[in-house]
C-alpha cells in the first residue's frame, strides 16, 4: 500500500511545469476577459469600502482606512483568486473535462498534476494580488517597492488556498458542494482575519481562534510590508503558511488517488 | 535488460469493487507486434483491464507485466512507451489540433522542437493535415478520434492500448480508423484493443479473448474460435412460432439457439432446412457464414449488445 502512495507523488522537480504550461496556454486565449473579471470585484470593494466607509471610520492603526484596507484586499484577492481557480477550473479539468485522465496516460503522476495546478493557481493569485497593489500604489496608498516586496507572500497565500481548495474538490461530488466551503469557511475568514478591520476589535477568544487561520497569517505579513512597517513574528507566519500549503497538498493527492485511481 | 517477446503478460489477475467481482482470475499474454482483442459486452470488465494495464487501477491479486515492467509498481516507466486511446474523448476542445499535440508531447518531457519535428507526420497519419490550426471543438467525431490516435503516437510508443476505439463512429469513420490501425500493425506496433464489435475484432485481431462478467470464456484466433465452436453455416430465422419452428428443423440442425425473436440454427447442410421453410411467407430467413457473434451466443446463451 505504501508503494501505491509513493507512485502517485510528484515524480521529479520539473514534471509539473507541463501542467502549468497547459493552463497558461488555455488562459492566454481568454486573458483579457479573465483579468477584467478577476480585478473588477476586489477593486470595487476597495473603492466602495475604502472611500465610503473610510470617511466614517477615519484612521485605523495609524493610517488611513483605505491604505489599511488595500493591504487586506491584496490578501483577500490572492485567496479568492487561487480558491476559485481550483474550485471551478481545476475541478472541471479533473472531472467533466477529463483533462487529468489524459495526463495520467503519460509519464506524469497525480502528484505532478496537483503540483502544476497549485503553482498555476498561485500564479493567478500573484496576478490578482499584484494588480490590487498596483492600484493602491498608483493612488499613493502604498509605495511601489512595498508592492514588489509583497509578491512572495501573495504567491505563498495563493499556494495555501489552492492547496486547501484541492482538498475540497477531491471530496466534493459536484460543484454544488463548493458553496459550503465558500460561505462557511472563506467568508467568515475574511471578517475574522483582520483583512477589513483590526482583529483587536474582536473578543479575545475570537482573536485566538483567528490567529490559527491561514488568512490571518497572510494579512499579518502583507500589511506591514505594504505599510512599510516591520512585521512581528514573520518567521512564525511564514512557517504556518507553509504548513497550510504542504499538508493539504499531500492530503489531496491521497484523496485524489482514492477518487481517480481505483 | 533482456527484452522478452511479450508486450503484455497477465497472470491470475483479479479485481473486485466491493462485493462485485469485475475481473476474475484472468490470464493472457500479448506478443510484440500482435493485435490482441478483448471482446465482450458492456460490463464484461474490458475497461477495467485496460486501466489496470496502465497502472491506473491496482489488481487485488495476480501479476501484470507491460513491456517488461511490473505494473502498477513501475507503471510510469511502462507508460513512457505506451500510447492510449480512451473510450471517452479527453482532447482539449479549446485548443487547436496542433496545440493538442504540443501540450501532450510536453507531458512526455519532449521539447517543443522535438514535438514540432514529429507533428507533420502525425497529422499526415491521422489525415488531419488541413486541420492543424482548427479548434478541436469544430472537428467531427471521426476527426477527433483520429486526433486522439495521433496524440497517442506522439511518444512513438511500442504498445497502443485502445478502449473501444470506434464506438460511436459512423461506418465510414470506423473503416478509416481500422485502416489506420492496420497501418500501425504493419509498422510493427503492438495493439491491445477492447471492443464489443464482432466485426472489428474479426477484421483486426490476430488473437482475442472473449470475456463475460470478468471471466475469460474463450481465447484464440478469430477464425479458429469460429471453427472450433461453430464450424458450420448459420441460418437466422425471424418470425413465426419459435417452438414450432424448433421442432420442425431439429432433425437437420446440429444446434439451435433462440435469442429474442430470432432463431439461430447451425447446420452442415443448410439447404435441407431451406427446403422445409420454402413457401413460408411469414418468415424471414437469412443464411450466412458463422462469425464471432455466434461464438459468443453459443458460449453464453445470449447475444452481445450491439
Amino acid at each position: 500500500m505504501d508503494d501505491g502512495y509513493a507512485s502517485v507523488m510528484p515524480a521529479n522537480a520539473y514534471n509539473w511545469t507541463a501542467v502549468w504550461r497547459r493552463n497558461y496556454l488555455a488562459w492566454r486565449k481568454v486573458a483579457l476577459a479573465s483579468l477584467l473579471g478577476n480585478l473588477a470585484d476586489p477593486i470595487t470593494n476597495l473603492f466602495g469600502l475604502g472611500f465610503g466607509l473610510g470617511l466614517i471610520v477615519g484612521r485605523v492603526e495609524g493610517t488611513s482606512y483605505i491604505a489599511f484596507l488595500a493591504a487586506g484586499m491584496v490578501a483577500i484577492s490572492a485567496m479568492t483568486s487561487a480558491t476559485f481557480e481550483t474550485l471551478y477550473a481545476a475541478f472541471a479539468r479533473m472531472d467533466v473535462k477529463r483533462t487529468w485522465e489524459g495526463i495520467l496516460f503519460t509519464q506524469l503522476t497525480l502528484g505532478d498534476i496537483v503540483l502544476g495546478e497549485l503553482v498555476w493557481a498561485a500564479s493567478k493569485s500573484v496576478l490578482a494580488g499584484t494588480a490590487i497593489g498596483i492600484v493602491a500604489a498608483t493612488l499613493g496608498y502604498a509605495s511601489w517597492t512595498s508592492v514588489l516586496c509583497a509578491i512572495p507572500t501573495i504567491a505563498l497565500t495563493g499556494l495555501v488556498f489552492a492547496s486547501l481548495a484541492m482538498v475540497v474538490i477531491s471530496l466534493a461530488p459536484t460543484y454544488d458542494y463548493f458553496v459550503f466551503y465558500q460561505s462557511l469557511v472563506l467568508t467568515p475568514m475574511v471578517f475574522l482575519c483582520g483583512a477589513v478591520f483590526p482583529t483587536s476589535q474582536m473578543p479575545d477568544s475570537f482573536q485566538h481562534f483567528a490567529g490559527l487561520l491561514p488568512l490571518a497569517h497572510s494579512v499579518d505579513l502583507i500589511r506591514p510590508v505594504m505599510l512599510e512597517r516591520g512585521a512581528d513574528n514573520a518567521a512564525l507566519h511564514v512557517g504556518a503558511l507553509c504548513v497550510y500549503a504542504v499538508l493539504p497538498f499531500f492530503a489531496s493527492i491521497a484523496l485524489f488517488r482514492r477518487r481517480l485511481l481505483r | 535488460m533482456n527484452m522478452s517477446n511479450m508486450a503484455i503478460d497477465l497472470v491470475g489477475v483479479r479485481k473486485s469493487f466491493g462485493d462485485k467481482v469485475i475481473v476474475n482470475d484472468l490470464s493472457f499474454s500479448v506478443a510484440r507486434g500482435e493485435c490482441f482483442g478483448l471482446l465482450g459486452p458492456n460490463g464484461a470488465g474490458k475497461s477495467t483491464i485496460a486501466r489496470m494495464l496502465l497502472g491506473m487501477i491496482s489488481p487485488d491479486r495476480g501479476k501484470i507485466t507491460v513491456l517488461d515492467e511490473p505494473v502498477p509498481s513501475r507503471a510510469r516507466a511502462a507508460r513512457v512507451r505506451v500510447g492510449v486511446v480512451p473510450q471517452f474523448d479527453n482532447l482539449e476542445p479549446e485548443f487547436t489540433v496542433r496545440e493538442n499535440l504540443l501540450v501532450f508531447g510536453r507531458y512526455f518531457g519532449m521539447s517543443a522542437r522535438t514535438i514540432e519535428a514529429v507533428v507533420p507526420s502525425l497529422l499526415e497519419f491521422a489525415r488531419l493535415e488541413s486541420k492543424a490550426d482548427v479548434r478541436v471543438s469544430l472537428l467531427s467525431g471521426g476527426m477527433k478520434r483520429r486526433l486522439t490516435l495521433a496524440r497517442a503516437l506522439i511518444n512513438d510508443p511500442h504498445l497502443l492500448v485502445m478502449d473501444e476505439p470506434t464506438t460511436g463512429l459512423d461506418p465510414h469513420a470506423r473503416h478509416l480508423i481500422w485502416e489506420r490501425l492496420r497501418a500501425l500493425l504493419a509498422r510493427g506496433k503492438t495493439i491491445l484493443l477492447t471492443t464489443h464489435f464482432m466485426e472489428e475484432a474479426e477484421r483486426l485481431c490476430d488473437r482475442l479473448c472473449v470475456l463475460e462478467s470478468g471471466c475469460k470464456i474463450a481465447e484464440g484466433k478469430p477464425d479458429a474460435l469460429i471453427d472450433e465452436h461453430i464450424g458450420c453455416n448459420v441460418i437466422e430465422i425471424y418470425g413465426g412460432d419459435l417452438d414450432q419452428l424448433r421442432e420442425l428443423i431439429r432433425p437437420y440442425a446440429r444446434h439451435i439457439e433462440v435469442s429474442g425473436e430470432t432463431l439461430f440454427c447451425y447446420a452442415r447442410c443448410p439447404d435441407e432446412i431451406s427446403v422445409h421453410l420454402r413457401g413460408r411467407t411469414d418468415l424471414r430467413v437469412l443464411q450466412r457464414p458463422p462469425n464471432l457473434e455466434d461464438v459468443f451466443l453459443r458460449l453464453t446463451g445470449r447475444e452481445m449488445e450491439k
